[in-house]
């Protein structure tokens, strides 16, 4: 009996093995310091700041986040824009409104409570602009994504010339990070290409870092709140939890029983 | 119901008792005579009570801004994680305790299977159990599509093309199930009101189960019958509420553990990206809980049968009393079943694991190998280890082990050594 | 067991009643919050309306917060009434001029303040506005004046962006 108990452990610890394996077969993500990573992560507000501006000049002529409002730029736990800042950028958006007392659609400058602006009026519209690739929205694209942030941040810096036997079709790229390495967006990035107003050198790997960190934010706007809460219930849990165990202790010691 | 008269102290409390007696189920309950080796393991049942309500809770609150729409279900859920005053707490916690219920009712499972708990007198308990589990798995299923991700749409689409195998009939159901012609909003809509509707049938089984489990009491490591209430046993408050409460609470830092820090862990990337019709994900897998038996499906090769199969490896657990042909209950005392008993654990092991890899190579005969040996578990080896096995001396009262310490495996076995 | 003892067990379990029962309040309260306006409901709380197609003696309603906005332009006539009130006759004295900041526009929230309903425009025995539902007459200046409504109809927070835009909220 002993022996077929090992046997399935046997088995176990094989299909352990190739499971390593197989995930030895995967590419390495790029890696690099996430400060709302752990227990205690935060987002860096001017990382955030800066990978808005990222995203607004770079990204969100293709991709649409149309789950963030301009007012959540302005919130706790984002990048922290003030009030009077998110009240500019708002306004720099044309929207659509309407219809108007006579039926009629017309524009206007944003407000707070207006959703991000999209770049295309619907998704075959984005297709068709596209070569037939929709630009996923990127409201919660971290999330969507099984290698999340690491994933992403590999992904804007994974551009590469195809190895030879890889050919290529029109409109498609050859990206190390993406799912079967090919890719419908070109390399958007390149170094100094959005000039910084706090003055950081706009490398490649630096704008991946911000917008990554723009986009994580932007899927998990309650981050930081939740990290906050998560460690206040955890403390009083362990708290309670003693109180409890010994005064289970004391019931118990009514009768002869340990426990 | 009750094993003893109740008469309330006051005059008010009489009158009220007389006519609708909640003073006697009150008293029973707080009075109610609970073995006291009761271990650890016997803690899940007031745990998976914490879950159920919980899961009820939650999604009430969930349920008051969730739009049950194809169009708008996957915005409104966005719109509870962002914009509803603590919605993402709310959501996370449902979501997690969906997995968390899960892990609570395989170890209640595991629990019964290792110390006997289902066998005589105890069949019916353990007959509502299986019910009350093929609930919780139709309910976590179909909450599972209300988010109206990707994952949520194939899996619907998988899971209901299921009935499609049976024969002559199989089409007509499918499009019945589905008010259409694929999984589209109707479907939507009638799950989510089957979802909101099953967590209250639970309720109500939970009570029957508490129910059945008060006429003959709790069964106990040991195994054996005891008098209640005598030496042996403990009156249910306060002494095994704050032992369930310690235990509830340990369960809780875990549980707060993923919420807080991992909410996402459990749950599959794909579900972030909405429903399309149009493209299949790569990879579709349930949620790790349904994975056994996700696994024994496709191993078998015929669209038919792998139903019947997956099927068959739940409803065998409710013939598990008749199968088992033992009349000794607990593990402890039966050195053959306890081997076989972790073989069948680490079976379930890796049927969940192979449920999650992809069904081919390897992987395909593993779960072939692993859904032949679960049937063989329940079908072969549990009725042949009834009459065959050679059991050890059981003790005539539970007061003998507990000298020896608590009585756990590891105490038997050294008590066990030192008799001999 | 020494009454030090039971002292020092009694103070346990009172402990550990109280850390559980600010547990329990800590839970609760999301429940309970959960159903307060939400972040979006809260963001859209200012609208700007267009008065400039408004003729004198004319009332237009608007949506703000999900409740009707009368605005109207009040003839000379009736402010010449409205100003002439007066303070006893009121059960809810309050002067025209604290209502309507230019006298020429009436900016109020055309809610019943006795359950709710819509008022009628320029119905009632006060030339103002009367409510259907159980017959709350209002006068020019939509202060109540016979009926069961309590209070005059309230005004909201507004402001003239310039001469022809009223900014609500």
């Amino acid at each position: 009996m002993k022996n077929l108990s090992k046997i399935f452990f046997l088995i176990i610890l094989l299909s352990g093995i190739s499971f390593t394996a197989q995930t030895a077969e995967k590419v390495e993500y790029l890696k690099t310091d996430w400060s709302f990573k752990g227990l205690f992560g935060k987002f860096d507000r001017a990382s955030l700041q800066r990978g808005y501006q990222v995203y607004t000049e770079v990204c969100s002529s293709c991709h649409s986040m149309k789950y963030l409002s301009y007012r959540n730029l302005a919130e706790k736990g984002g990048p922290e824009f003030s009030l009077e800042q998110a009240k500019a950028i708002a306004a720099s958006f044309e929207v659509k409104d309407g219809p108007n007392a006579d039926g009629e659609m017309f524009t206007r400058p944003g407000k707070l409570s207006d959703k991000f602006v999209m770049p295309y009026e619907n998704v075959k519209a984005a297709q068709a602009a596209n070569g037939g690739a929709y630009p996923p929205d990127m409201s919660v694209l971290v999330k969507a994504r099984g290698g999340g942030v690491d994933y992403i941040y590999s992904l804007l810096q994974g551009y590469e010339d195809p190895p030879a036997d890889v050919s290529l079709d029109d409109g498609v790229y050859y990206n190390k990070y993406m799912y079967g390495n090919k890719i419908k967006m070109s390399n958007q990035l390149s170094d100094g290409l959005v000039e910084y107003s706090d003055g950081t050198n706009a490398t490649v790997e630096q704008m991946s870092k911000d917008v990554t960190t723009f986009l994580m934010w932007a899927a998990e706007p309650h981050l930081e709140a939740r990290h906050k809460m998560g460690f206040k219930a955890i403390v009083y849990l362990i708290i309670l939890t003693t109180l409890v165990y010994f005064s289970m202790k004391k019931i118990w010691s009514r009768v002869e029983t340990k426990i | 119901m009750s094993d003893h008269e109740y008469t309330p102290k006051s005059n008010f409390g009489k009158w009220f008792n007389d006519r609708l007696p909640l003073l006697t189920l009150a008293n029973h309950l707080t009075d109610y005579p609970t073995p006291k080796n009761l271990n650890y393991w016997w803690t899940f049942g007031g745990i998976l009570t914490f879950c159920l309500i919980t899961q009820i809770v939650t999604g009430l609150v969930l349920a008051m801004h969730y739009i049950a729409h194809a169009d708008m279900a996957f915005d409104s859920v966005e719109h509870i994680m962002r914009d509803v005053n603590y919605g993402w707490l709310i959501r996370y916690i449902h979501a997690n305790g969906a997995s968390m219920f899960f892990l609570a009712v395989y170890i209640h499972i595991f629990r019964s299977l290792f110390y006997g708990s289902y066998k005589s007198p105890r069949e019916i308990i353990w007959i509502i159990g299986i019910i009350i589990y093929l609930l919780m798995m139709a309910a976590a299923f179909m909450g599972y599509v209300l988010p109206w991700g990707q994952m949520s749409f194939w899996g619907a689409t998988v899971i209901t093309n299921l009935f499609s195998a049976i024969p002559l009939v199989g089409e007509g159901i499918v499009t019945w199930l589905w008010g259409g012609y694929s999984v589209d909003n109707p479907t939507l809509t009638r799950f989510f009101t089957l979802h909101y509707l099953i967590p209250f049938l639970i309720l109500g089984l939970v009570v029957l189960h508490i129910w059945a489990l008060h006429v003959p009491g709790n069964n106990n490591p040991v195994g054996i019958d005891i008098k209640k209430p005598s030496k042996d046993t403990v009156p249910f408050h306060p002494y095994i509420v704050i032992k369930d409460g310690f235990a509830l609470l340990m369960f809780m830092i875990v549980f707060a553990f993923f919420v807080f820090y991992t909410p996402n862990i459990l749950g599959h990337a794909d579900n972030y990206i909405e429903a399309d019709p149009l493209v299949t994900p790569a990879h579709i897998v349930p949620e790790w809980y349904l994975l056994p038996f996700y696994a024994i499906l496709r191993s078998v090769p015929d669209k038919l049968l792998g139903v019947v199969a997956m099927l068959s490896a739940i409803l065998i657990l409710a013939a598990l009393p008749w199968l088992d042909t033992s009349k000794i209950r607990s593990a402890v005392f039966r050195p053959i079943y306890r081997q076989f008993y972790w073989v069948l654990v680490a079976d379930v092991l890796i049927l969940g694991y192979v449920g999650a890899m992809p069904a081919e190579g390897l992987y395909l005969l593993v779960a072939r190998v692993a859904t032949a040996y679960y049937f063989l578990h329940f079908l072969v080896i549990l009725p042949v280890l009834g009459w065959r096995e050679k059991t050890l001396p059981i003790p005539l009262s539970i007061t003998e082990p507990i000298l020896g310490g608590s009585p756990n495996l590891a105490t038997a076995k050294k008590k066990e050594s030192l008799d001999n | 067991m020494t009454d030090k003892k039971i002292e020092r067990r009694d103070f346990l379990f009172t402990a550990t009643y109280a850390v559980g029962a600010v547990g329990v309040g800590a839970v609760v309260w999301p429940m309970i919050d959960q159903m307060n306006p939400d972040a979006s409901v809260k963001a859209l709380a200012s609208t700007e309306v267009d008065i400039s197609t408004v003729s004198p003696g004319k009332t237009i309603t608007v949506l703000w917060r999900g409740k009707p906005v009368f605005i109207r332009r009040r003839t000379q006539d009736e402010i010449v009434e409205a100003k002439a009130v007066k303070m006893e006759e009121l059960k809810h004295p309050e002067k025209d001029e604290d209502r309507a900041k230019n006298p020429e526009w009436l900016v109020m929230l055309g809610v019943c303040t006795h359950l709710g309903c819509v008022p009628l425009d320029q119905k009632g025995e006060y030339n103002g506005w009367f409510c259907p539902c159980h017959g709350s007459h209002y006068d020019i200046s939509g202060r109540i004046r016979k009926g069961p409504a309590p209070t005059n109809m309230e005004i909201p927070k507004y402001e003239f962006v310039n001469a022809n835009t009223i900014k609500i909220g």
